[in-house]
């Protein structure tokens, strides 16, 4: 009887969207200690970079997926052995299958443990994953007391029999049932269903708690070679003759050869989660922008009024706080612009989720924070909830809710000095305001005797790129002029 | 036999009980004219006379009390709290004296409360609880909580019998939604039974009160599912049937521990433990608990409902203790 002393370490969910993850630095390595909540890796996903914890104090058995490798959610990352418990010695040379380097055009021989010329057995594949189910993953390894004890009085290793449980654990019936078939200590376990399994580590005859965890290791390969790992290198899959055809370089695209001068770098999770995103957005919406100019005077009179009270606050006030303000106060007039195409139907919401497009990296990234229910706050408390999370998303501090349920979003590219974009709306939402650079003009307006004269005024131009299949131009054009008046009769006491 | 339902039942188990023994008699708020709050004693007092049947001053204290010395001086009282919660009045006296004179001076206290407990009816924070556990936890007083017409009947009269201070915990949402085929003559239950109220052999649900009703209809729904699960009925909680648990526990290796009371330290937590403690290599899942929230049972009948484990909540989690 085995129960698992072994802790695995499982790529987390980072956020309900997040399907895989990309494994950026191994803080420790193998044989190396570790306490309980240490952190053991750093992962990068399309939403969230961060570092992984360990779940479990001891030490580093084993590291089954490599830098740069991406997998899915759920894959065992790395085994923990509890303190003082004898590590295996590192065996780094044949440890798992090696990542499959997927995108390739037609990479005929795959080193995978899948050797065509085996006699006709009788299909291995769909057997072999049932007995590593049973034998490691998340919770498979654990055997119940009731499961352990009938292990042990029938010699038989709680490992080896096919679990029906949840996560494929072996439950009371499945142990009752496989000593019913007949099968004892043989080593196939064989099921009616299954056909007898040949696969790597023969289970144990004889009930033994060490060994057979052990013999469990090689399983976690299966996880791995099941997720195509997009950046791989062919080089490090060792062992296994090395493919024939001269496996192109690394990166995916369609071989073109570089010139003398130019860098190949892998992309980022971030990059390749802008890349999905962006591209996604233009073929699912109909992107139309209109745009307006809006005299933002009596903002920057108050923004200079206001400014020292609420430094004082440690609150640094923008005029992205006003625009964003005033944009949430319009929003709740026009719930289209906050709404949502879903199939058939159109959703709309009595609350703002407010993204804020936040620039990364120098520029090499972007990441979309939300206030949630912005409606609720006022001018102060959005200018602090957007320094926040500008500051959380810059410092790698966001937390995987804080980039999701967005309802609308502002992108503010005018802080380089553009005056004008027309941005990608961020799905499923229905339309993003853009901000643009404020500049002094020439500008139209009346005297106190109604006669036109020319004044220089601070003049903004504020963008909508909304999704036409919902949003039409009068009813965006309403949006924006309804905006503009806001901005430009700014009423203190309102906000 | 006859069919009662389970405050028939109770009030024919008392009418039994005081015309077979005159040193019975009851006394509560309201128990002789008006007949009890839930006319349970209805026409006792034309039966038995009004010194059989005393309408107590509104003093919960008084009533044990005087409960208590009437004991001790050789009767055999059977106090009505009103409603279960307001028994926290009467606490030193059922806690300090009644459960502790006769390990001080070997005086037996022969006295039955009865509790009309549960919610269910949106009867809010003072009108709903089941304080059983409370009591369970002192040493010298007996926890009765029966959940059938017969049992009700039964274990009315071995609490009368019983030399003991019995709580007698029954429950207001059974009293007239419950009925069941009654013996019409005198008979006893005894304490310390579980009753096997359903059969089943994938997983044990054990509970008492009202949530036998309500697990016995989420195991026919798990019928359906080829899912079959057995409901321990545990009848008494002091003294409880550790062996029938224990038996049950070994053949199906799955447990559910339900009841209405609220999670912590309510009684199932006892039970839990004594299944970890003394049946840990028969489990084939973690002992699953489900009771209600550790808040005040709300008034709001939609609060109430979700507060309350509802049969689908006995699904769900029977569901998920059958997957393991």
């Amino acid at each position: 009887m085995s129960t698992g002393t072994q802790t695995e370490v499982v790529m987390p969910q980072m956020g309900v969207s997040v399907s895989e993850g990309t494994i950026t630095k191994w803080l420790r390595q193998v044989g190396d200690s570790i306490g309980r909540d240490e952190p053991l890796l750093e992962i990068s996903t399309d939403k969230v970079d961060t570092e992984v914890p360990s779940p479990a104090e001891g030490v580093v058995t084993q590291i089954l997926v490599q830098e740069g490798e991406t997998v899915e959610v759920g894959t065992v990352l790395a085994t923990i052995a509890p303190p003082g418990a004898e590590v295996p010695p590192p065996a780094p040379a044949e440890p798992a299958a090696p990542p499959a380097p997927t995108p390739e055009p037609q990479q005929a021989p795959s080193p995978e443990p899948e050797p065509a010329p085996v006699a006709a057995a009788p299909a291995p594949e769909p057997a072999a994953p049932q007995v590593a189910a049973a034998a490691a993953g998340n919770g498979k390894t654990f055997v119940s007391p009731v499961v352990a004890r009938i292990a042990a009085e029938h010699g038989i290793d709680a490992t080896a029999v096919p679990g029906t449980g949840t996560g494929g654990r072996v439950t009371k019936k499945d142990i009752l049932s496989f000593i019913e078939s007949g099968a004892t200590a043989a080593p196939a376990p064989a099921r009616a269903a299954a056909p007898a399994v040949e696969p790597a580590p023969p289970p144990e005859p004889v009930a033994q708690p060490e060994p057979a965890a052990t013999a469990a290791e090689p399983v976690p390969a299966e996880p791995v070679a099941a997720t195509p790992a997009p950046v791989a290198e062919p080089a490090r899959a060792a062992a296994p003759p090395p493919p024939p055809a001269p496996a192109p370089a690394p990166a995916a695209a369609p071989a073109a050869e570089l010139v003398a001068g130019e860098a190949l770098e892998p992309m980022t999770a971030m990059r390749r989660g802008v890349m999905e995103h962006m591209r996604r957005s233009v073929d699912t919406a109909a992107h139309v922008t209109s745009a307006i100019e809006v005299d933002l005077a009596r903002v920057v009179a108050l923004r200079q009024k206001l400014k020292p009270e609420l430094a004082a606050q440690t609150v640094n006030l923008t005029y992205l706080a006003f625009i964003a303000r005033a944009s949430v106060d319009t929003l709740l007039d026009y719930p289209w612009v906050n709404g949502e195409v879903r199939g058939q139907s159109i959703v709309t919401r009595p609350f703002v989720n407010l993204g804020i497009a936040v620039a990364l990296e120098e520029g090499k990234g972007l990441i979309v924070p939300v206030i949630r229910n912005a409606q609720d706050l006022n001018l102060t408390g959005t200018a602090r909830a957007i320094q926040d999370l500008a500051e959380r998303a810059r410092t790698k501090k966001l937390l995987p809710d804080d980039v999701q349920g967005g309802t609308f979003t502002i992108t503010n590219p005018g802080s380089f000095g553009t005056f004008h974009g027309t941005p990608i709306i961020n799905q499923p939402q229905s339309a993003i305001l853009g901000t643009y650079a404020l500049v002094k003009r020439p500008w139209v307006v009346q005297d106190e005797l109604g006669s036109d004269v020319i004044a220089i005024r601070p003049i903004m131009n504020l963008t909508l790129t909304y999704d036409h299949r919902l949003v039409d131009g009068a009813y965006a054009g309403m949006y924006l002029r309804d905006l503009r008046d806001k901005l430009e009769s700014w009423d203190e006491a309102a906000y | 036999m006859a069919e009662m339902t389970y405050i028939q039942a109770i009030s024919d188990a008392l009418r039994l009980e005081m015309r077979r023994d005159q040193r019975v008699f009851i006394l509560g708020e309201d128990v002789g004219v008006y007949g009890g709050a839930f006319k349970v004693s209805l026409g006792f007092q034309e039966e038995f006379g009004p010194w059989r049947v005393i309408d107590t001053p509104l003093s919960e204290t008084a009533i044990v009390g005087g409960a208590t010395g009437a004991a001790l001086m050789g009767l055999r009282p059977v106090a009505e709290m009103q409603f279960a919660d307001f028994i926290s009045c009467a606490w030193d006296h059922l806690v300090t004296v009644a459960a502790k004179q006769f390990f001080r001076t070997r005086t037996p206290i022969p006295i039955v409360v009865r509790l009309p407990s549960g919610g269910g009816f949106s009867g809010g924070p003072f009108h709903s609880q089941n304080p059983e556990s409370s009591f369970a936890h002192i040493p010298g007083l007996k926890v009765v909580c029966p959940a059938t017409p017969q049992d009700a009947k039964g274990l009315l009269a071995s609490a009368i019998e019983d030399p003991n201070p019995v709580l007698y915990f029954e429950h207001k949402h059974l009293y007239r939604r419950i009925k069941g085929e009654v013996p019409e003559e005198r008979y006893t239950v005894p304490f310390g039974s579980a009753n096997v109220h359903r059969e089943g052999d994938d997983a044990t649900v054990v509970t008492w009160g009202a949530m036998v009703h309500t697990a016995t209809e989420a195991a026919e729904e798990l019928a359906k599912e080829g899912v079959e699960v057995e409901v321990l009925d545990m009848r008494t909680l002091v003294p409880w049937d550790k062996a029938r648990v224990l038996e049950g526990v070994r053949r199906c290796s799955k447990v559910l521990v339900l009841h209405e009371d609220t999670r912590t330290g309510g009684f199932g937590a006892e039970i839990a433990a004594t299944i970890a403690e003394e049946a840990f290599e028969d489990l084939d899942a973690p002992v699953m608990r489900l009771a209600a929230p550790d808040t005040p049972v709300p008034f709001s009948p939609p609060l109430e409902k979700a507060y309350i484990p509802q049969v689908e909540d006995v699904v769900t989690a029977l569901r998920e203790l059958a997957a393991y």
